[in-house]
């Protein structure tokens, strides 16, 4: 099997962390060490990964949409550790309406990340405090980034026609003189 | 200023002769203060021509205020999106009249390769444009184009107009048809302004 990391220690030590949890490696053109694994035991790849390989920072959370392949999503963790200046990246496929288990409890700075994931994917998150949107309003109805949503957006003005009906409103017309 | 008409008396003294429009034009055409809404990499190509290598001071538009209320220039530099589509209607509102406005960059004047749910397609859906300037970024002298361009507008204008009538009788309202500054109208819908584009049309 040909890993990037083997020679450097990353996947012994990831191996070692994971030891009796299901994983697949996979080889990505980056050459970063990634594994692959089942929703089921994301929660706890996650965990061992902080707490025994000593991943104590989490990079970023996002999302991919493979539609029309099933299972739909694929939900990517990428860690880092400081100590050992390597990281790795979690792959776990999620099926339409399939949530996944929250990280936030084991990084705090996770939570935004899954926000974004929800807004932007509509992934929502087991065990997140306050799973709402970030960026778009908060009773926008769809997630902008999955393939199936137009990319000229579904009522993109929305937020401003708001504002500017709000400001018509109070608008008074100015008497001047002549 | 063309219409001066310079008379001179036998004695050395002399008068000059000239429209009130012409000389308030005169005024406010060389001295535009710009409020630069660098919204993106627009405004770090802004900031070149405003310093002393292209120079906007050759042109009396050097004074940039970012207070609204100081300007008469809003120079939209960048991408606006439906986000900040709001704060840039409300930083046009807050200045004073009379007001042109730049469109400058592909972004502001169409949106530009950003064919997207959070692009606002030209900032002349929220906003009358007087000058638009492609190019991502434009060069500086394109900029400077523009700003000569719209020198040339202003010298059209009638504020007299407005001083003697009152804006009543010069801003038309319903028609969009206002002869104090005869192209700041406010669109009623993307299809009056992009009449060719059958999306803007879609949209309404």
């Amino acid at each position: 099997m040909d890993v990037a990391g083997e020679a450097t220690g990353t996947v012994p030590r990831v191996r070692e962390a994971l030891e009796g949890l299901e994983h697949v490696w996979l080889a990505p053109r980056d050459g970063l060490p990634a594994i692959s694994v089942a929703r089921s035991v994301l929660g706890d790849v996650l965990a061992r990964l902080k707490q025994r390989a000593g991943f104590e920072s989490m990079t970023f959370i996002t999302g991919v949409d493979r539609l029309p392949a099933v299972p739909r999503f694929e939900l990517v963790h990428q860690l880092w550790s400081l100590a050992h200046d390597d990281r790795v990246r979690v792959h776990t496929r999620l099926a339409d309406g399939e949530s996944a288990p929250s990280c936030v409890a084991l990084w705090p700075g996770a939570a935004y990340m899954e926000r974004e994931c929800y807004d932007m994917f509509g992934i929502t998150f087991d065990g997140h405090a306050d799973l709402k949107r970030l960026l778009m309003p908060d009773d926008y109805g769809h997630h902008p980034l999955r393939k199936d949503f137009p990319h000229q957006g579904i009522e993109p003005d929305r937020l401003y026609r708001e504002w500017d009906r709000n400001r018509r409103s109070h608008w008074k017309p100015r008497e001047t003189a002549p | 200023m063309g219409s001066l008409r310079p008379v001179a008396e036998a004695d050395g003294t002399g008068f000059v002769a000239s429209r009130v429009d012409a000389l308030v034009n005169w005024g406010r055409k060389n001295s535009l203060w710009p409020m630069p809404l660098g919204l993106s990499c627009c405004g770090i190509e802004l900031m070149a021509i405003l310093g002393p290598k292209f120079d906007l001071a050759r042109f009396g538009a050097e004074a940039a205020r970012f207070s609204p209320r100081q300007c008469d220039l809003l120079i939209v530099a960048g991408t606006l999106t439906w986000k900040m589509a709001s704060a840039c209607r409300t930083v046009y509102d807050q200045m004073p009249e009379p007001k042109w406005v730049i469109a400058m960059g592909v972004c502001s004047s169409t949106g530009g390769m950003y064919d997207s749910y959070a692009v606002v397609q030209g900032v002349d859906s929220i906003l009358p444009v007087d000058v638009y300037v492609p190019g991502c970024p434009p060069r500086p002298d394109a900029v400077l184009d523009a700003i000569i361009k719209l020198q040339g507008k202003i010298q059209r204008e009638r504020p007299l107009a407005r001083i003697l009538h009152g804006p009543s009788v010069v801003d038309v309202r319903g028609t969009g048809l206002n002869l104090y500054q005869p192209n700041a109208t406010v669109p009623r819908s993307k299809a009056d302004l992009h009449p060719h584009d059958p999306r803007a049309a879609r949209r309404g």
